[in-house]
């Protein structure tokens, strides 16, 4: 490993007058998961989206690692450049799992839809690997031919990340990827995501407020406030000695709950 | 042994001769003369003239009578007739400002000058069937005003401009597109837009304007202006280097003023939404202002709230009743070939379904 | 009628329009966008192909049309007595006689030849629009080769019924690269579609021409488990006994009696005529 998977830098995007988030920048190296945490309205579902593609930043390179000219700035490549690359190397986690999937399509018809994207053309073996997919992610093979209307939230999500590691991405953005969600379907999501995580060696950026999920999946820490990246580092080291007053008050905050 | 069905061309001709005879009707019976249309069905013939796009009165009279009173019919009659005239070249834009106005009503000021004009209409005359009319009772003649209207009749939202309480529509001198010469391509502008809605089903744009004022997309819309009468069309003459003026039209335009919050970027301040018809067609034009506005949503910075009449792509390719009527009656033009495909299938899956069932059924 | 141009549309419309089909035939399978001009028949009823043939047609040209294959269908006729009026072309019911045959859901059984034109009358032009309604939407994803969703209808007829049901405008893949909407022919004529003809697609009301070129390849979408499947009733045609032709279905009594015959007429009859002529 001679260099990062992700090389992110002075990112900045501005909402008129107002900073959305400004001057970031850090790398990711392959198997590593980086979690961004702050509270909302911090910057970092905006940081999320203008490395993804979604957002345009003002300012900034988002150069990674492409299997065929190496690192390229995402930011410079065309949209078909760009799309190919959100559905072959890259995946993103939605919080609403209903912003991720295909709401009159059957569970095997979502976690297919990537393998048909990039070419797949045998039905028995997309099922098989539906099906495959679904067991990972805790869904019983039955549900198979059912839409995600009839799951319950928790399953939509599982289902969304099923969707989503199938044809085996490189790097997965998530966002509150258990936003939303009762604390004890919470709990076996995150235990889900972590033996995925290490079972896969995912590279992935994770966004949430939740302090839990990145001390259970993250390996590195950004603190963001105010648009800003206040305090970075080894997660453990950032959550258990925090150096700034913000960090601090963060972690405090949840040992008190 | 079976024949195949023959004769569909005389079969067609049939059809067209007893049409003709149906729209005759009881011989007996006066005949119907296009000037009796023309003079005395005269929202009909304006209808028919603003969504053919075409101002001929004596023409869209033609088309009803031959569609028997069937008024998408005769647009559509008026539409085909309209695509084989030559183009000789593009009037200057008319002015309304100048426009003699037969009515003219704000509802916002109760006064302004050139005053309020009731004019000709229905709106307070009790819906009673009038059997005289049934007696052709002759009518008295309308008393004439004592004196005539003011000559300048400015527009009540050019008193709101001055104040700046209102949006600014500035003047531009790009040419609008023609919606009958090229392909409609998204996203429009808004001179498309009101090209397609003034050309509009009227029941539709009706029915989309109703829709933002029971919230999908309030827009909470006064109407400003309603200004009903004859404008002068002129038009530059290449061979005579000067424009000269070739005749009159009568227009309705509607200009509504409507709330709105500010944005982002703009402060509180009124806007628009503007409709103008060819002919005498108040609904039509109120209605077009209001979806108008609606369209506006993004220019002016405003939230997509999923309404229909937000949605641009959904108005503009639904408005047109020609292409809507088209594309409505041809599924009963014959599709044997389709079905049969289909009949072919659903057996097929039948088959399966059922083997599939009886092979379950000797596991068990 | 002297009032109206050869073949009812001015030369300015139609040099539009043959603007439109090089350009289509210049990107097989494209959907290239028209000023679509409001012809004197509905919306719905050929107003595309109309138009396609108006531009294409010379005075030496033979036409033919035919809907659901036949030559006799009253919207067949009305199409064919249009431009016997507005342009005065000879006309035929013989598929190999003609130089233009404008078509409605079908291709004729005869194979076509590289000096023929087939126009089809296109409802729909957009292969994508079930699965996705918005046409700003649907040109994106052309434009970005982004078709996975077409597979994932498939997968989900597959999962449900056990086999592709889509029995007519079956999409196909045009040169490895646009998916196309053959117009509502049977999935059987599918294969046909890579001929010598040249094969232009108008679509009025929607404003779309597309084309393609002689021998293009043509790929009908389906799973390598699953394959496409040019189907047809399983009989013969009981009128001529042809085995290989696209058959309608025809109720003869109340009993419910049904025979099949040919859709494709003039292929039905000249095989009748020839039976007759070896008999005597």
């Amino acid at each position: 490993m001679t260099q990062p998977l992700l090389d992110v830098r002075g990112i900045a995007k501005f909402y008129g007058a107002r900073i959305g988030c400004a001057d970031v920048s850090f790398d990711l190296w392959p198997g590593e998961v980086m979690g961004i945490v702050g509270e909302s309205g911090s910057g970092k579902s905006t940081l999320l989206n203008c490395i993804a593609g979604h957002l345009e930043p003002d300012a900034g390179e988002v150069f990674f690692d492409t299997r065929v000219d190496g690192m390229k700035d995402t930011l410079l490549m065309s949209e078909p450049e760009r799309r190919i690359l959100s559905r072959t190397d890259w995946a993103f986690v939605h919080q609403n799992a209903r912003d991720g999937l295909r709401m009159i399509v059957s569970a095997g018809g979502n976690v297919g839809e990537r393998l048909m994207a990039v070419g797949a053309r045998h039905y028995g073996d997309i099922r098989a690997r539906a099906i495959d997919w679904l067991g990972r992610v805790e869904i019983s093979e039955s549900r198979i031919d059912d839409r995600p209307t009839a799951f319950s939230g928790g399953m939509q999500q599982r289902l969304q990340i099923a969707r989503n590691l199938v044809t085996g991405p490189r790097l997965v953005f998530m966002d509150e990827p258990t936003g939303g969600l009762d604390v004890s379907v919470q709990a076996r999501l995150l235990d889900l995501l972590r033996s995925l995580v290490r079972e896969m060696g995912l590279s992935a950026i994770i966004v949430t407020h939740d302090l839990a999920v990145v001390r259970l999946l993250a390996d590195r820490l950004m603190v963001m406030k105010d648009g800003r990246v206040v305090e970075a580092g080894l997660t453990d080291q950032v959550l258990d000695d925090p150096q700034h007053a913000y960090t601090q008050l963060l972690v405090s905050s949840v040992l008190q709950v | 042994m079976y024949v195949a069905v023959k004769g569909g061309e005389k079969a067609i001709d049939n059809a067209h001769a007893w049409l003709a005879e149906d729209r005759r009707g009881d011989p007996s019976i006066d005949v119907l003369s296009v000037a009796q249309i023309r003079e005395q069905l005269s929202f009909a013939v304006n209808r028919v003239m603003a969504e053919g796009s075409l101002y001929d009165p004596q023409l869209a009279a033609l088309a009803i009578k031959q569609a028997r009173g069937d008024l998408i019919e005769a647009i559509f009659l008026l539409r085909a007739y309209r695509t084989t005239l030559p183009r000789f070249g593009t009037s200057h834009p008319i002015e309304t400002e100048k426009m003699s106005c037969i009515r003219r009503i704000s509802a916002t000021f109760k006064d302004a000058p050139g005053g309020q004009v009731l004019g000709p209409t229905f709106d307070y005359t009790h819906r009673l069937l009038d059997f005289k009319l049934a007696a052709d009772g002759d009518i008295e003649e309308a008393e004439l005003a004592s004196k005539p209207l003011d000559e300048a009749v400015p527009h009540i939202t050019n008193f709101l401009n001055a104040e700046g309480l209102i949006q600014q529509e500035p003047n531009t001198d790009t040419e609008p597109g023609d919606l009958t010469r090229e392909p409609l391509e998204l996203p429009a502008n808004r001179a498309l837009r009101l090209q397609s809605l003034a050309r509009g089903d009227e029941g539709f744009v009706l029915g989309m304007a109703y829709s933002t004022q029971r919230g999908y997309a309030r827009n909470h819309a006064f109407v400003g202006e309603l200004r009903i009468g004859d404008v002068t069309v002129e038009m530059d003459i290449p061979e005579l280097g000067f424009s000269i003026e070739i005749g009159e039209v009568e227009v309705t335009e509607c200009e509504t003023v409507n709330q709105f919050q500010g944005s982002k970027t703009e402060p509180p301040q009124f806007t628009r939404g503007y409709g103008l018809v060819l002919g005498q067609s108040e609904r039509k034009s109120i209605s077009m202002a209001l979806v108008d506005r609606a369209l506006r949503w993004k220019e002016l910075g405003e939230d997509n709230l999923g309404a229909p009449a937000q949605d641009e792509e959904f108005v503009l390719y639904h408005c047109d009743n020609i292409q809507a009527t088209g594309f409505l009656e041809h599924i009963k033009l014959p599709h044997y070939v389709d079905f049969q495909s289909e009949l072919e299938l659903i057996r097929k899956l039948r088959r399966e379904a059922q083997s599939h069932l009886q092979t379950q059924e000797a596991a068990e | 009628m002297s009032e109206y141009n050869f073949a009812y549309l001015d030369e300015q419309t139609k040099r539009m329009i043959r603007r439109s089909i090089l350009k289509g035939l210049a990107i097989p399978g494209y959907q290239v966008p028209f000023a679509s001009r409001e012809m004197p028949m509905p919306y719905g009823w050929g107003t595309g192909g109309v138009q396609v043939s108006a531009a294409t047609l010379t005075p030496d040209d033979t036409l033919k049309v035919i809907d659901q294959g036949a030559d006799d269908t009253t919207n067949a006729i009305s199409i064919r007595k249009f431009f016997q009026k507005t342009a005065g072309v000879n006309v035929t019911e013989k598929t190999a006689e003609a130089s233009l045959i404008q078509t409605r859901h079908r291709i004729p059984e005869v194979t076509l030849r590289e000096d023929q034109i087939l126009v089809y009358q296109v409802p729909i032009p957009e292969p994508l629009r079930f699965l996705e309604p918005s046409e700003v939407e649907t040109r994106k994803m052309h434009a970005l080769e982004e078709y996975g969703l077409m597979h994932v209808k498939l997968y989900e007829d597959i999962s449900k019924h056990g086999a592709i049901a889509t029995s007519y405008a079956y999409p196909v893949r045009v040169e490895g690269r646009y998916v196309m909407d053959p117009s509502p022919i049977p999935k059987f004529d599918n294969p046909k579609m890579e001929m010598a003809a040249v094969q232009l697609f108008g679509a009025g009301r929607e404003q779309r021409i597309y084309a393609l070129p002689p021998y293009t390849e043509v790929i009908s979408l389906d799973f390598e488990d699953y394959p496409f499947e040019a189907s047809k009733a399983d009989h013969a045609c009981d009128l001529c006994g042809a085995e290989n032709s696209y058959l309608d279905e025809v109720i003869i009594d109340d009993q419910g009696g049904r025979i099949f015959v040919c859709s494709d007429t003039d292929f039905c009859t000249s095989r009748q005529d020839q039976t007759k002529e070896e008999a005597a």
